[in-house]
């Protein structure tokens, strides 16, 4: 199983000194936070994209390249990338190119963005979510595997004789998840392609994500790419943790309380027997996130959210020392000892090589206009 | 003997309040008249005072927990619906209006409705039909053609009064002639279900 962190990249003052990071200072802690997840044995950073402020996060490539670059292990992924407004050549293109800087260490996760105003930045309309993203993850698919790709759809222009470059890692294209929080039409795309699935899961009640994931996996097997309980499944998660679960409240608290997501609403207890939320020792992240496989299965990755709502970037890094040092080794043992053999593990580069029955290079050499001639034909002339 | 489910959703503040109490005339009457046609009702109030912390923080954080969650299933998941307010600054209340302001929009689709309202002086007595209809007719409700208006001088007895209870009784027939003969409520389609377009018709001509 894999353990990480996802972050959506705001830029929120800190409710206990009234101070915003400034943008450069938020970015910079982006990476940080990133190169902390590595150091402390996660597995995954996922960063989200937002075209509007008080995010940072609209070039995700770009900083996840950054951290490609000063990074051995973990794997880069979004939470998530735009597929109803991004072009999909160019999230084609992007992904491509970190694959091969990252060497394959790459996923992405697929959403549609809920704040309709964006959408006409974009030449887009939010009521066209659903088909948006039904059409452009098609014709992605299609960039990535396809080497010429002839195609015509309702909301881009015609792509006539076009060859996205550079071709996918070793032929193999990322591995892709798919992230909504209510519509079942996206659970239904991710089980047609026999894809990820991740439900977002931090801000709802239980029963919801069970519904939710249980849809998924029926319909994964439905389109025959396994048994229900081997499709892929990926949760959110939000704790706050200290040695003793007092403090962990006691300092969490006024967070919760002015947070965007938060505030004037219910409160800290009501929210945290609610959702999955969990503020505590790390005993009882341990015990809470355990209790996750009850309702959701055997489940393949677990993404925290710890650096919103304006915790300052030396508590976010605390908080990933205690997931690296006390919970995830506990989870990895616990969840491992649970999982039964036939469940797979989240697709990884080099499992997708494999499958694919080895790795070969899928570089696309320009043909000559005038006598069609590559580089490949006129070396065997 | 068919039993039906009659949901009560009453927005009065006080115990008791007249906006109670007229929810209970309507409701004994719907009752009295569903049994003149041959049927059973069970009842189910819901006081929206006894959520109205549930209801605000519905608002702020996307999800009804457990307690609203009956109530609201409660409610469209009755043969009918009585839905009575009071009067606030000449229209429903704030708390009323929340309540369906939280359901699914196709909620309420076809569901027979019947609805009422109270308040201190009779200039409002048209506030069901310029507030409370358009609210019913955006949700698609069916709602029945009486509505029940009671000001203070409606509960104080005499002629009045008499004419309170006849707009009840007519109210309560048109509501179970309504019910009556029309097939047990199903609840509403469930999104988990297995789509009914496949992926492939979603994905044609792209």
């Amino acid at each position: 199983m894999q353990f990480g962190i996802f972050t959506v990249g705001d830029v929120t003052p800190d409710p206990t000194t009234g101070r915003a990071p400034t943008e450069a200072e938020r970015v910079k802690s982006l990476i940080a936070i990133a190169l902390k997840a590595e150091e402390v044995g996660l597995d995954v950073f996922a960063q989200g994209q937002h075209h509007n402020p008080p995010f940072v996060v609209s070039s995700p490539t770009t900083t996840l390249g950054y951290i490609a670059a000063k990074t051995e292990k973990l794997v880069l992924s979004t939470s998530t990338t735009l597929i109803t407004t991004t072009d999909p050549v160019k999230i084609a293109e992007d992904f491509a190119t970190l694959q091969h800087v990252a060497d394959g260490r790459v996923d992405l996760m697929m959403g549609r963005g809920n704040t309709g105003p964006v959408y006409p930045w974009f030449g887009k309309d939010i009521r066209d979510g659903i088909p948006l993203a039904v059409e452009n993850y098609q014709l992605l698919r299609r960039l990535w595997r396809e080497d010429v790709v002839n195609w015509e759809g309702q909301f881009r222009t015609p792509l006539q004789g076009f060859t996205s470059t550079p071709r996918p890692l070793d032929g193999v294209p990322p591995f892709v998840w798919h992230g909504s929080i209510r519509s079942p039409q996206i659970a239904e795309q991710a089980a047609y392609y026999g894809d990820g699935f991740f439900h977002n899961h931090i801000f709802w009640p239980p029963e919801h994500t069970e519904r939710m994931v249980e849809f998924y996996r029926r319909r994964f097997e439905h389109y025959g790419h396994g048994s229900a309980d081997q499709a892929i499944v990926g949760l959110g998660g939000q704790v706050f943790m200290r040695k003793n679960s007092q403090d962990a409240v006691r300092e969490f608290r006024p967070y919760f309380d002015k947070a965007p997501v938060y505030g004037g609403g219910p409160s800290l207890e009501e929210f945290t027997s609610q959702t999955p939320l969990t503020v505590g020792s790390p005993e009882q992240v341990i015990e809470r996130t355990l209790g996750f496989r009850d309702y959701v299965g055997d489940y393949q990755r677990q993404l925290f959210l710890i650096d919103h709502a304006g915790l300052p970037l030396k508590t976010v890094l605390e908080q990933l020392d205690i997931l690296g040092e006390e919970v995830v080794p506990v989870l990895r043992r616990e969840f491992a000892a649970l999982k039964p053999a036939h469940v797979p593990d989240a697709p990884t580069h080099a499992s997708l090589v494999a499958a694919a029955g080895g790795g070969h290079d899928s570089t696309v050499h320009a043909a000559d206009d005038v006598t069609g001639r590559t580089v490949e034909t006129a070396a065997q002339a | 003997m068919t039993t039906r489910t009659l949901a009560v959703v009453s927005a009065g503040l006080s115990d008791p309040s007249s906006t109670r109490l007229l929810a209970d005339r309507l409701t004994a009457a719907t009752v009295e008249a569903l049994r003149a046609r041959g049927e059973d009702a069970t009842v189910e109030v819901v006081e929206l005072r006894g959520h109205a912390r549930d209801l605000a923080d519905n608002l702020t954080s996307g999800f009804a927990n457990g307690s609203l969650q009956t109530a609201i299933d409660t409610v469209v998941g009755a043969d009918a619906l009585i839905a009575v307010t009071p009067v606030f600054s000449a229209s429903y209340s704030g708390l009323f209006k929340t309540f369906f302001d939280v359901l699914d929009k196709d909620a309420l689709t076809g569901k027979p409705v019947l609805l009422g309202a109270t308040a201190g002086t009779p200039r409002h007595s048209l506030v069901v039909e310029h507030a409370m209809r358009p609210l019913f007719a955006y949700l698609r409700a069916v709602v029945v053609p009486t509505g029940v208006f009671a000001a203070a001088e409606d509960w104080a007895g005499g002629g009045v009064d008499r004419s309170l209870a006849g707009r009840v009784e007519r109210a309560a027939g048109e509501l179970a002639g309504l019910v009556s003969g029309r097939p047990v409520a199903t609840r509403p389609a469930d999104p988990f279900a297995d789509p009914t377009t496949s992926f492939e018709e979603l994905l044609k001509g792209r």
